[in-house]
């Protein structure tokens, strides 16, 4: 149990089946890479949820400060010209 | 003159039907010896790996069954082959009923037994039977992930830290006594070999050991050098572990007849 303390943290990302791309599931321990893709498959994909895993530690994320969030993301509550609303979307065009 | 056909007819079954079980009670005490690590295991995620590992055995056991109970055609379902046989009618192999002991013993069993199970379920898909060759070819796919988790923990425990290396070595020579039953081929085995049914398992040894021992030496763990080995499972002479694990398997059903989920 001593070893599984110094495991570190990962974080899974699955793209499901029908998904266009890999959303966050979740985290885990694991010792390195290769282990944290396995535990991800048994913990996460279990279920059939999956066709593809991602797995990052999660030392290498680097996180925006809750404390920041006023300056980072306030300033865009009121501009509603920067959504595409006023574009038609061909019938053609999905997945927007 | 019926009654020769009758009785050929019943003979070739009951080969058949011992084959089956065979096969399947591996995968069924090992499935089961997994399962009682269930909220046991040393990590959450390690808990869940053995534990679909299990389910995965249990779901070929069911196909196992199915057929068998088919082939003894005296309305046996898959229930009353799993639950309420007695000891001396299990016919898995001493290696898969022995007990978890520590995370070691359960990753060097299963190193042991999967490799066999792979090379096997090759073979087997190969088989002239039709329904085996398919449960063969939907288990294969399992198998080789469980070949795959077995072998990885293998190898990280052996080139791991000096307790890992010695938990894990010891595991491996305390359970090798019991990996050359494997390759045994018993009467009912034999006569589906003729019929290109079965797998000639003796075939399978020199590529098992060759396999096995390229990992252990990746692992820095060494293959024990034994002459005499330990067979009687798959005649239905068991360890004294077998009682044990029927007692829990069986519980339910000879309290509770006929009891369903």
């Amino acid at each position: 149990m001593a070893s599984k303390k110094s495991w570190p943290l990962w974080e899974v990302f699955v793209r499901s089946k029908n998904g266009l791309e890999h959303r966050h599931f979740g985290s885990l321990h694991a010792a390195d890479a290769e282990m944290a893709l396995e535990n991800a498959r048994d913990v996460y994909t279990r279920r059939n949820e999956g066709v593809s895993i991602w797995v990052v530690e999660s030392k290498h994320i680097t996180a925006s400060n809750p404390e920041h969030n006023g300056e980072l993301f306030e300033p865009a509550q009121d501009k509603v010209y920067r959504h595409p609303t006023f574009y038609e979307v061909p019938d053609d065009v999905k997945h927007m | 003159m019926f009654n020769t056909i009758v009785e050929k007819y019943i003979m070739k079954n009951e080969d058949l039907y011992h084959y089956l079980l065979e096969i399947a009670d591996n995968s069924l005490i090992l499935g089961q010896r997994l399962g009682e690590l269930t909220g046991h295991g040393p990590s959450l995620e390690t808990d869940i790996a053995c534990t679909n590992i299990s389910l995965d055995l249990f779901g070929q056991v069911r196909s196992y069954f199915q057929y068998a109970g088919k082939i003894a055609g005296d309305g046996r379902t898959e229930d009353d082959i799993a639950m309420l046989r007695k000891e001396r009618e299990y016919k898995n192999v001493l290696l898969v009923e022995q007990p978890n002991t520590d995370f070691a013993y359960t990753i060097a069993r299963q190193f042991l037994f999967d490799v066999y199970h792979l090379l096997f379920l090759t073979e087997l898909e190969k088989s002239k039977d039709l329904n085996l060759s398919a449960i063969a070819k939907k288990s294969i796919k399992e198998v080789r992930y469980h070949t795959r988790f077995s072998t990885d923990w293998v190898k990280r425990l052996g080139d791991g830290t000096e307790e890992s290396h010695s938990k894990i070595q010891k595991a491996i020579n305390d359970l090798w006594p019991y990996t050359n039953e494997l390759f045994q081929v018993t009467e009912p085995c034999q006569a589906m070999i003729k019929k290109g049914v079965a797998v000639d398992v003796s075939q399978l040894k020199t590529n098992y050991y060759q396999k096995i021992e390229a990992v252990l030496n990746e692992a820095t763990l060494k293959a024990p050098d034994l002459k005499y080995f330990q067979k009687g499972g798959k005649t239905g002479i068991h360890t004294e572990h077998m009682g044990y694990i029927l007692s829990d398997l069986q519980y339910m059903q000879r309290t509770y007849p006929n009891m369903e989920w």
